[in-house]
C-alpha cells in the first residue's frame, strides 16, 4: 500500500476517535455555555469504568464478546451517576456567572475527580485488552489494522448522525436548538430548561465515558490521561468552532488527517502540526470554522 | 605526666558499639525527604515502586536486618524517618516543595526525583541552599557534565550507558544489521536516547541507516499512524525508550498489526514492563533495565534482602525505580556511616590515654557535619543489590557502574530474559570530565 493510503486510513481512524472524544464537549459547550474542562477527567472515568466492567466480565468467564456491551454498559453508568451528580450538584448553582467562573468550577470538578479516581482506582496502571483483538484484523495492502479501529469508525459516525438527526428531525432536537439560540425566549415559551440542562449535560458525561471506554482497550489506564486528552480535545472543537457538531466533525478530521500526514512525511513536526493548525485556522476565524452566530441581545 | 596507650583493639571496640548499638542521645532520626512520583503517568511504573523500596529498606534498615555491610541499625545507630513527597506538578512546583521541605519539615536530607527535568531545576536549588541532595533516578548526563555540585549527588549512572550499551548488544547479536529505527516521545529523555543511540550507531556501524525517527508527544496513548510508518519503513529493528503508559498502550496497539513480526524491538527502559506486559512482548526483544537492576542484578546478600522487604510490601519483585531508590539509601547510609568513622577516629587520636568512651560518644551524638559527609561521599564505592557502584564521575558526585542486556523469551507463559550480557562501565560510560556525546563521536575509548 503506498503512503498516500496509509495516511488516509491513520487520519481516518484518528479523526473518529477523535470525534467521540470531543463531541460531548461541544454538545455541553453549545446548550449550555460551559467550557466544560472536567470532561477529561469523564473520559478517564469511563476507561477505568469500562476496565471494572469489562475485567469483571471477562474474569467471569462469560462470552468475550459481551465485553463491548460491558464498554458500552461503563459509558452509560458514567453519564447517569456522574453527570446528573455533577449539573445537580454543582453547576445548577453557578448558572448564571460569568464563563470564568464556570471553567474555574468545572476546572474544580475535574482537579477533584483526579483524586477521587486514584483513591478508587489506585496508581496503578489498569487494562482491558481483550475487546481490541477480539475481533479479527483487516490486511489493507502491507499494513494490519485491527477490525476494532473499524468499529469506532462506524460508531462515531452513529454517534454522529444520531445526534445531527436528534437535533434536526425530532422534537426533543428542536427544544435543544431553541434553548442553544436563546434560553430566555425558550424559557418564556414554557421549555424546562433546567430539564434541558440536566439532559444535555448527562449525554455530554455519556459521550466523554464513551470515548474513555472505546479507548481503553487500546491503552494502559492510568492516572494522566485526563489532561492529555482534553488538550486534544479543546484542539478539536476551538478549530470546528465551539458548540457546533459540525464543526467538531470537521475540526477531527483536519486535526486527524494533519497528524497522519506529519507522522508519515514529517515525523519532527508531529507534536507541533496539531497546534499550527489550530492557530492558523483562529487567525483566519477567530470563533472557529463552524461557529454558530450569536444573537444580537439588548 | 604518664600516659596509658589506648589499644588498637579497644578502640575498635568502642567504634563497633557505638555504631552498632547508638545511644539514647543519638536516638533522634535523621529526616529524609524523599521525591517521587505519587501522581500522573510516571507514578505507577517508577514512583510508586520506588516509594515502596525506600519505606522498606528504612524499615528494614531501622531494625537492623540488613546484610552486611549495611547491617548497622538506621544510619550509624540512628533512625532514619521519610517524609514523602510528591513529584507531580512539574518544575516550579518542586523547587517550592523543596524549600518547604528544606525550611519548614527541617530535613537532614533529600533523595530524590525521577525526572531529568526535575534534577536540573533542583541540582541548583539545593545548592543554594546547601542541602544535601541524592539524585535518585533521573538519567540525563547533564546534571554534572553542564555544572559542577558540592551538595549534589546522584548515585545512579546517567543515560548515556543505556544508549551505548543498546547499540554494543545489537552489533554483538545482530551484526549484520543495516536499518534501524526509532519511536521515541519528544521530550528531554526520548530525545537524548534516540540521539545517543544514532550517535553509537553511527561510530559503530556506520554503514546501517536510520529509516524512520517516530517522536510522539508524551502521553500520547494513540499510535496507529506511527505503527503504519514503522512497518512501512521495513526496519530490521526498532529503538524505543518509551515508558509507562506510552510503552504500554504502543506495545498493546503494535502486536495485532504485527510489527514486531517485521521488526523487532529494543526497549531500553523495557524491564520494569516485563511481569506487566507478559506475552505482549514478544520474543527477540532486547530489552535493558538501566544498569544491573531487577532480572540483571548480580546474585548477593544485599539483592536477596532487597527481594524480601520489596515482596513483603509490594507483593512483587522489584523493578529497577526499587533499585534505584536502594542505592540512592544506601550510598547515604554509607556515606554517613564512613563519614562517622572518620569522625570518630579524629575525636580519639591513636595515643589518647583517657576519656575515650566520653569522646566517643560525644562525636558520635553530634553525626557528622555536611561537610564530613560531602567528603565521605566524594567518590565512594559502596554495595547496592545493584552491586557495586562507584562514585567515580563529576568530581566524585556520580555514580558509575556496568550494565546489562538480554532477549526476552515465553517460557511456559512466563517472560524471561535470555543470553544476558553485561558490560563493564569502562566500555559504556565516558572517562571523568568528559562530556558523553564527545566520548561517543570520540570512538567510546574506555578509561584509562
Amino acid at each position: 500500500m503506498n503512503q498516500v493510503s496509509a495516511i488516509l486510513i491513520d487520519g481516518i481512524i484518528y479523526s473518529s476517535w477523535l470525534f467521540v472524544i470531543a463531541v460531548g464537549l461541544t454538545l455541553i459547550y453549545g446548550v449550555m455555555k460551559i467550557l466544560n474542562v472536567a470532561h477529561g477527567s469523564l473520559y478517564a472515568l469511563g476507561a477505568y469504568a469500562a476496565t471494572a466492567f469489562g475485567g469483571y466480565w471477562m474474569v467471569q468467564g462469560y462470552p468475550p464478546l459481551g465485553s463491548y456491551g460491558m464498554l458500552v454498559l461503563a459509558a452509560i453508568v458514567v453519564g447517569l451517576v456522574a453527570g446528573p451528580l455533577i449539573e445537580r450538584g454543582l453547576l445548577r448553582l453557578v448558572y448564571g456567572k460569568e464563563e470564568v467562573v464556570l471553567v474555574l468550577v468545572t476546572y474544580a470538578v475535574f482537579l477533584i475527580l483526579e483524586d477521587l479516581t486514584k483513591l478508587a482506582f489506585g496508581v496503578d496502571p489498569l487494562s482491558i485488552p481483550e475487546p481490541y483483538g477480539l475481533l479479527g484484523s483487516i490486511e489493507v495492502g502491507d499494513l494490519i489494522y485491527p477490525t476494532y479501529s473499524l468499529v469506532v469508525v462506524l460508531l462515531s459516525m452513529v454517534v454522529g448522525i444520531g445526534l445531527a438527526l436528534v437535533l434536526n428531525r425530532t422534537r426533543q432536537g428542536k427544544i435543544l436548538q431553541a434553548v442553544i439560540h436563546d434560553r430566555e425566549m425558550a424559557a418564556a415559551t414554557g421549555i424546562n430548561v433546567s430539564r434541558v440542562y440536566l439532559v444535555t449535560f448527562t449525554i455530554g458525561t455519556a459521550l466523554a465515558a464513551l470515548g474513555g471506554a472505546l479507548t481503553a482497550p487500546t491503552i494502559s489506564v492510568q492516572p494522566g490521561i485526563a489532561a492529555e486528552v482534553i488538550v486534544l480535545a479543546f484542539a478539536v472543537v476551538v478549530i470546528g468552532g465551539l458548540g457546533s457538531l459540525g464543526g467538531a466533525a470537521l475540526g477531527a478530521v483536519i486535526v486527524g488527517m494533519v497528524r497522519a500526514w506529519a507522522v508519515h512525511k514529517w515525523p519532527e513536526v508531529e507534536l507541533f502540526s496539531v497546534y499550527a493548525v489550530m492557530a492558523a485556522v483562529l487567525i483566519m476565524r477567530p470563533k472557529g470554522l463552524f461557529a454558530v452566530p450569536e444573537a444580537r441581545k439588548i | 605526666m604518664a600516659h596509658v596507650r589506648a589499644p588498637r583493639w579497644l578502640m575498635g571496640l568502642f567504634l563497633a558499639a557505638a555504631l552498632a548499638s547508638g545511644t539514647a542521645r543519638a536516638q533522634e532520626p535523621i529526616r529524609i525527604g524523599f521525591v517521587t512520583f505519587l501522581s500522573g503517568p510516571a507514578a505507577g511504573p517508577f514512583g510508586v515502586p520506588a516509594r515502596h523500596a525506600a519505606e522498606a529498606i528504612v524499615e528494614s534498615l531501622n531494625a537492623g536486618k540488613a546484610p552486611a555491610p549495611h547491617n548497622t541499625r538506621g544510619f550509624g545507630g540512628r533512625p532514619v524517618e521519610l517524609v514523602v513527597i510528591d513529584e507531580a506538578g512539574g518544575t516550579t512546583k518542586q523547587v517550592s516543595e523543596f524549600r518547604s521541605l528544606v525550611e519548614r519539615q527541617n530535613v537532614d536530607y533529600v533523595v530524590g526525583y525521577i525526572s531529568s527535568g526535575d534534577c536540573l531545576a533542583i541540582a541548583p536549588v539545593a545548592e543554594e541552599m546547601k542541602k544535601i541532595t541524592v539524585l535518585f533516578d533521573c538519567g540525563t548526563p547533564r546534571i554534572f557534565e553542564d555544572a559542577s555540585y558540592k551538595y549534589v549527588f546522584r548515585t545512579r549512572p546517567h543515560a548515556t550507558m543505556d544508549a551505548v550499551a543498546a547499540a554494543l548488544y545489537l552489533l554483538e547479536t545482530r551484526g549484520g544489521v543495516k536499518s534501524y529505527a526509532g519511536i521515541n516521545q519528544n521530550y528531554a529523555w526520548g530525545q537524548d536516547s534516540w540521539s545517543d543511540f544514532t550517535m553509537a550507531m553511527s561510530v559503530l556501524k556506520p554503514d546501517a541507516k536510520v529509516t524512520t525517527s517516530q517522536m510522539p508527544k508524551f502521553g500520547s496513548g494513540q499510535y496507529g499512524a506511527e505503527i503504519s510508518a514503522l512497518i512501512q519503513s521495513n526496519s530490521e529493528v526498532i529503538h524505543s525508550s518509551l515508558w509507562g503508559g506510552d510503552l504500554e498502550a504502543f506495545m498493546m496497539q503494535a502486536g495485532p498489526r504485527g510489527l514486531f513480526k517485521k521488526s523487532p524491538l529494543i526497549l531500553v527502559a523495557g524491564e520494569p514492563y516485563l511481569h506487566r506486559l507478559g506475552s505482549a512482548i514478544p520474543d527477540g526483544t532486547i530489552v535493558g533495565a538501566r544498569g544491573t537492576n531487577g532480572v540483571f542484578a548480580p546474585d548477593s546478600p544485599l539483592n536477596a534482602w532487597l527481594h524480601e522487604v520489596y515482596r513483603a510490601k509490594a507483593g512483587h519483585d522489584p523493578t529497577y525505580p526499587a533499585y534505584s531508590a536502594a542505592n540512592a539509601i544506601l550510598g547515604l547510609k554509607a556515606a554517613y556511616e564512613k563519614a562517622k568513622v572518620a569522625k570518630l577516629q579524629k575525636a580519639i587520636p591513636m595515643g589518647a590515654n583517657k576519656g575515650v568512651k566520653e569522646e566517643t560518644e560525644k562525636a558520635y551524638a553530634s553525626g557528622p557535619s555536611d561537610a564530613e559527609l560531602i567528603a565521605a561521599f566524594e567518590g565512594l564505592i559502596f554495595s547496592s543489590p545493584s552491586g557495586k557502584m562507584t562514585m567515580s564521575l563529576g568530581k566524585g558526585h556520580q555514580a558509575a557502574s556496568g550494565t546489562a542486556y538480554g532477549t526476552t523469551k515465553l517460557v511456559n507463559g512466563k517472560v524471561t530474559v535470555t543470553n544476558i550480557k553485561r558490560y563493564p562501565l569502562e566500555k559504556v560510560q565516558p572517562p571523568e570530565a568528559v562530556a558523553s556525546a564527545d566520548w561517543i563521536k570520540g570512538g567510546m575509548k574506555p578509561a584509562k
